[in-house]
């Protein structure tokens, strides 16, 4: 049914993403599609990492312990953005067409009151991909 | 691997560059907390301790205005006249080095790594930082200045009872000389907007751009400090400099944003009879603080970007439109003749030592310094946020000449336009007029007046929304320890709070005060400028050994 999963991912805060992380792998193991891990950082040093290089590394590390953990073929790709708190949804949209995914499983928080000035990136993205996407509650 | 695509993905490696090691975490000293339903993510104690000192000040200014205002009003002129020497001196040496960056070897090193290309194309990154820099300022100054330094130069030296000289003229001045005084007048406004300024904002920008994107520490001031005073710029040194910023920085746009309505309202009134009074400059205020927000919530490049390049064209266009409706070949020879006096007039005007012109010396240029090193913090990490992927040689060439270059230019034009018309015609309404009116009065005497001047105050108000807009970036990054991702309602949070601070300041007197103590805090950032001249050097050899 899918092919390959895409996984936004914020290295930062990669504890609060287990549900997301496991449902994704499950999903992978059933229909056997592959898993693309996509983070998007700021070219100045973060509490990640110290330049967009290191930001990479990480994260294909990140993706080859997925991997390994769940027993599924995963990959990485890194994005660097200008304003990455403002610049995500538009990004993370772009990297669907990209990476040709057709599903994909993001985590996203309860939405609150501010979700009404600031949609969660989850539901922005459900609501504008082309492909089915799986918001984590 | 990841996978590497060359419109959007991650630039090609780095190359070699030093990248400093330090048991620092960006982040660490960060409280990350909800308050209510709004996420946050700030440094622990900058954003409190900038925040509560900010509202004392607020407050102290509003509660004891007279104490405020004698106080300020005599410390800021106290300084600019003990440590004048110590302004001008400081200044040549900026220029100096920047200069020296653009000759010697080490203007090869590339911001980013050796390997890193661009962030922003030519006109983007210029519009940024001229429309942060001094846009507004060449609005108000541009015809005014050299207006002024030509009336005085015209005027002569004057001598009062006490043998000392109380005209404001530039150096010996050029008594009844009006050829000369235009030379003089327009040499000493371009000294003001040239070099200087720039080698001040550029020696700011290069120090935290190299230790942000080659040696891997956070964007805030403190980095720079990091080869003087090592793993100590993480803890109290480091938390002094950048809450000094924030609030040099806040401060700085507050009280222009306060003053910049006055003038505004004045301008509005001059051309459609809207009425004068703390209304509608709270109206401005909030207007301004308003489009401000919508383009800190758009982001850096749906935002401030776009908003400085409409800026950086309708200023191109009203300069154009200046220079062909106006005297256009009295305008080109004097630009040519504005830049030879410049460079005529330079060691002069720059002598740091034994000056007989203290009223200009002291009361123009030392102010000025003072001025634009307060305001460096802002500019310098604004320009160093959009730098990256310049090589130091690129980068010191254009954010140094070039800038200056326009400033000559624009000086020239608007100046010039206004010096003919009172030489030429006799047209004395601009010289009569206020400060804020003069642009406009000296846009009156060409035609399409109407027109030009709407263009005017649009100018004024969006070159205003362009400062605000990307000082709330730089404090928001500030107070995140350096994290340029924090959540987007704290970004909100710093635009409305330098907007309610103007408000405040506005209608409960106390612009001066405050603005006073802002242009004091040029000392400090002097003695820190000086410093990051060393940590660049410093930076720059370690970056050349490892390639």
């Amino acid at each position: 049914m899918f092919k390959h999963i895409m996984v936004p991912v914020d290295l930062a805060h990669a504890g609060q993403l287990d549900k997301a992380l496991s449902c994704a792998a499950d999903l992978a193991k059933l229909y056997g599609a592959e898993v693309t891990y996509v983070a998007v950082t700021a070219a100045t040093p973060g509490s990640v990492a110290h330049n967009p290089k290191e930001f990479a590394e990480k994260l294909d590390a990140f993706a080859a312990e997925q991997a390994k953990t769940h027993g599924i073929s995963a990959s990485a790709h890194a994005v660097t953005s200008h304003d990455p708190r403002v610049d995500l949804d538009p990004t993370l949209l772009k990297v669907v067409t990209d990476t040709g995914a057709d599903l994909v499983v993001m985590g996203s928080h309860v939405p609150n009151i501010t979700d009404y000035i600031w949609p969660s990136n989850g539901g922005t993205i459900a609501g504008h991909a082309k492909v089915t996407v799986m918001v984590v509650r | 691997m990841a996978e590497t695509n060359n419109d959007q993905g991650i630039p090609e490696p780095e190359g070699v560059s030093e990248v400093i090691d330090t048991e620092y975490e960006i982040g660490q000293d960060n409280i990350e907390t909800q308050i209510g339903p709004f996420g946050l993510d700030i440094h622990n104690p900058v954003f409190l301790i900038s925040g509560l000192s900010i509202m004392l000040f607020v407050f102290y200014a509003l509660a004891l205005p007279e104490q405020a205002a004698s106080i300020f009003g005599w410390l800021r002129p106290w300084l600019t006249q003990t440590f004048d020497f110590f302004f001008l001196g400081a200044a040549n040496i900026f220029v100096i080095f920047c200069l020296l960056l653009i000759v010697l070897p080490l203007g090869k090193v590339r911001l980013g790594g050796e390997d890193a290309t661009p962030d922003y194309s030519y006109i983007g990154w210029f519009a940024m930082l001229f429309a942060a820099g001094m846009g507004i300022g060449l609005m108000f100054y541009g015809v005014s200045e050299p207006m002024s330094h030509f009336s005085t130069s015209l005027g002569g030296i004057v001598v009062g009872e006490d043998g000392a000289r109380t005209d404001w003229a530039p150096l010996g001045a050029a008594a009844g000389n009006e050829a000369e005084s235009i030379r003089l007048g327009m040499a000493a406004t371009i000294f003001h907007w040239g070099l200087h300024p720039w080698a001040i904002y550029a020696v700011v920008a290069l120090a935290l751009a190299l230790f942000s994107y080659n040696k891997g520490l956070p964007l805030t001031i403190r980095s720079a400090f990091y080869p003087i005073l090592g793993e100590r710029v993480w803890g109290w040194w480091g938390h002094v400099i950048d809450i000094m910023a924030v609030f040099a920085t806040l401060f700085g746009l507050a009280t222009s944003l306060g003053f910049g309505a006055t003038q505004a309202n004045a301008g509005l009134n001059e051309l459609f009879g809207v009425p004068v009074g703390s209304g509608t400059e709270v109206i401005l205020i909030s207007a301004i603080t308003a489009v401000a927000l919508i383009s800190v919530v758009r982001g850096l490049d749906g935002g401030v970007k776009v908003l400085s390049e409409i800026n950086m064209g309708l200023a191109f266009l009203l300069l154009a439109f200046v220079l062909i409706v106006g005297p256009t070949l009295a305008i080109l020879t004097g630009f040519a003749d504005s830049l030879m006096a410049y460079v005529t007039y330079l060691p002069a005007l720059s002598n740091p030592i034994g000056r007989e012109d203290a009223n200009f010396s002291q009361g123009w240029t030392g102010f000025y310094w003072a001025w634009w090193i307060s305001w460096s913090p802002f500019v310098g990490m604004f320009i160093a946020r959009v730098s990256r992927g310049r090589t130091v040689r690129e980068f010191v060439i254009c954010v140094l000449l070039i800038p200056s270059l326009v400033c000559v230019l624009w000086m020239s034009v608007f100046g010039g336009t206004a010096i003919q018309q009172y030489v030429q015609d006799g047209v004395t309404t601009v010289q009569d007029a206020s400060l804020e009116l003069k642009l406009f009065k000296m846009l009156a005497e060409l035609p399409l007046a109407s027109i030009t001047s709407f263009v005017g105050i649009i100018l004024v108000v969006v070159f205003f929304v362009t400062s605000s807009d990307s000082g709330s970036l730089v404090i928001d990054t500030i107070t995140a320890g350096g994290k340029v991702d924090a959540p987007v309602p704290q970004r909100v949070f710093w635009c409305v709070f330098e907007g309610a601070v103007a408000i405040a300041l506005l209608l409960g007197g106390g612009l001066a005060s405050l603005q006073a103590m802002v242009i004091s805090t040029g000392l400090p950032f002097t003695v820190i400028l000086l410093l990051m001249c060393y940590s660049i050097w410093r930076g720059l050899v370690a970056e050349r050994k490892q390639g």
